[in-house]
């Protein structure tokens, strides 16, 4: 099992979603983030006051998934967020020790395997 | 002889319309996604100052100015002879601010097709060009003493062809001649702010009081009727809204009925001061029906006329300025008889001047964009429009959290918004990582 966090451009996100649900990953939580990478920072004026916007808005996508759907899942997303433009987001994979499906209890693959 | 009773009205209904550019500043600006919602804004708001000026210094002589009977002359120039003498019962120089409110309404009623893509400089060039070579000679044909109102003898209270059918033709031209948003037809593309749509389509409403009743110059019984029409035909329009939305989702929606008024509002303008107040909620209930419809499929095409100016103004207006020739009364003052006091001619003058008005405004308008677009980018680039309009043309959120914004002092300043070097012009995002790269 694999906890799989991918951050990516907001506008990028219907079509991941999309994507992910094309490869039967139906599971997943997404956040509204804020965050600092490479990608040039925003210069804006409010009535004589200029800033640069160190932070932009990004996604964040987190999906546990069992290892057989672990690639797919990586494709989905990288496929469906690049733009070739710096800013594109990451993808982090990190292994996961347990995962419980709260209501009934099932533990690893079986608490992440979709209900049928 | 002025009369101080129709100056003040006037005076008053001036303002009221001016009130309805902001007020469609907030029903298009919440149409809209939260990345566009600033320029869909400006786009209204700009127009107050192209408008604004132009029509002092040229756009009212060229409508209201004797010239021909195609548009009007240079007389009035930089409003030579516009002063407080008067003109009806009321100052000269009120009617040409009056008049000068209809310009910049018509103006950013345009933008409603072109939001989401369409560059700043270009834009505020095209409103100019339009208000000048469109907007001006249709307002001679019309009102300045032109073809439409003397030979063809068309009705038009207060600018159902000139402005409604105008911009509306503008729109639909425009949103083809610059083509459709990048994710257009793969995305939802949704309001980002529903109450801004309601908040908006209510000041339209309260505004266009002064629309069509300041139209009557005059604070007399014209101005009673064309203030109750004005009233009645909307609530109309959105009973019959409301009952097609229930026929077709089974529910009444927001965004629907906030549309309905303006269609209510726009149906009425030409008929306003010459139809009886159950005339008026005829025509508002009729006028319902083809812009809902048109609603309905104009999203299933490639047309992006994103905000459906055509739909909600083009259509409201053509079925408004043909009803006109239906139910006008001259019991009522109006200066021609309609088809229900036997005069069936009417409703052909009133087709044939929104077929003049329509043909004129859509050709000259694809023939300004295509100059304008030989010196000026009409669009941003992809990126920027992936970004959104109110970075990419204005380098402003409007709805910044002021997380992670770093005051640059003014020596820090020197250069940011110097030329990119990845694109030929301007831009706003240069920065340490981008000339590392």
């Amino acid at each position: 099992m694999k906890l799989i966090k991918a951050v990516i451009r907001p506008d990028r996100l219907n079509d991941v979603l999309k994507a992910l649900y094309r490869v039967e990953v139906k599971g997943m939580t997404v956040s509204r983030v804020h965050g600092h990478g490479a990608e040039a920072e925003t210069v804006e004026t409010y009535r004589g006051t200029t800033v640069k916007m160190e932070l932009t808005e990004k996604i964040m996508i987190d999906v546990g998934v069992s290892e057989p759907y672990v690639e797919a899942t990586i494709d989905a997303i990288v496929e469906n967020a690049r733009t070739g433009d710096v800013g594109d987001g990451k993808i982090f994979v990190l292994p996961v020790e347990r995962v419980v499906r709260i209501r009934t209890g099932e533990v690893d693959s079986a608490a992440v395997t979709p209900v049928k | 002889m002025i009369s101080a009773p129709d100056t003040a009205w006037v005076l008053i209904s001036t303002a009221l319309v001016l009130l309805m550019t902001p007020a469609l500043a907030f029903f298009y600006g919440g149409l809209v996604r939260s990345k566009n919602a600033l320029n869909t804004m400006m786009m209204s708001f700009i127009a107050m100052s192209v408008a604004g000026v132009l029509w002092p210094l040229v756009g009212y002589s060229l409508a209201f100015g004797e010239g021909n009977s195609f548009i009007g002359d240079f007389s009035m120039v930089l409003m030579n002879g516009v002063d407080l003498e008067a003109n009806g019962t009321i100052p000269h120089m009120l009617f040409f601010a009056f008049q000068g409110t209809f310009a910049i309404i018509t103006a950013a009623l345009v933008s409603g097709a072109v939001v989401g893509r369409m560059a700043f400089p270009a834009y505020m060039a095209f409103i100019g060009a339009w208000l000048v070579l469109v907007y001006a000679p249709v307002t001679h044909w019309v009102w300045g003493g032109g073809w439409v109102d003397h030979t063809l003898g068309a009705l038009d209270f207060a600018g159902g062809a000139v402005v409604h059918v105008n911009a509306g033709a503008a729109a639909l031209v425009a949103a083809y001649v610059l083509g459709p948003r990048k994710d257009y037809g793969r995305q939802a593309l949704l309001p980002h702010n529903v109450p801004f749509v309601l908040l908006g389509a209510g000041l339209l409403w309260f505004g266009w009081f002064g629309f069509n009743g300041g139209s009557a110059l005059a604070a007399d019984g014209i101005a009673v009727l064309a203030f109750t029409n004005t009233m009645l035909a909307p609530a109309a329009t959105l009973l019959v809204w409301a009952i097609l939305d229930l026929m077709n989702t089974k529910r009444v929606t927001a965004v629907g009925l906030a549309t309905g008024v303006v269609v209510g509002l726009v149906s009425i303008t030409p008929a306003a001061g010459f139809v009886s107040p159950v005339s008026a909620l005829v025509i508002g209930a009729l006028a319902a029906v083809p812009s809902y419809f048109a609603l309905e499929w104009r999203a299933r095409t490639r047309l992006d006329d994103s905000l459906d100016v055509f739909a909600a103004h083009g259509l409201g207006g053509i079925v408004g300025a043909i009803l006109t020739g239906v139910f006008a009364q001259t019991s009522l003052g109006s200066p021609a008889a309609g088809l229900v006091e036997g005069n069936p001619g009417q409703v052909l003058s009133q087709a044939l001047s929104v077929i003049a008005v329509f043909a004129y405004s859509g050709i000259l308008t694809v023939g300004i964009l295509k100059a304008i677009g030989l010196v000026l980018p009409l669009r941003v680039d992809d990126k920027q429009e992936r970004q959104g309009l109110d970075l990419a043309n204005h380098g402003e959120e409007a709805y910044s959290t002021g997380e992670g914004a770093l005051l640059l002092l003014d020596d820090e300043a020197v250069g940011v918004f110097d030329m990119d070097p990845d694109h030929d012009k301007p831009s706003r995002f240069v920065t340490t990582s981008e000339e590392a790269r």
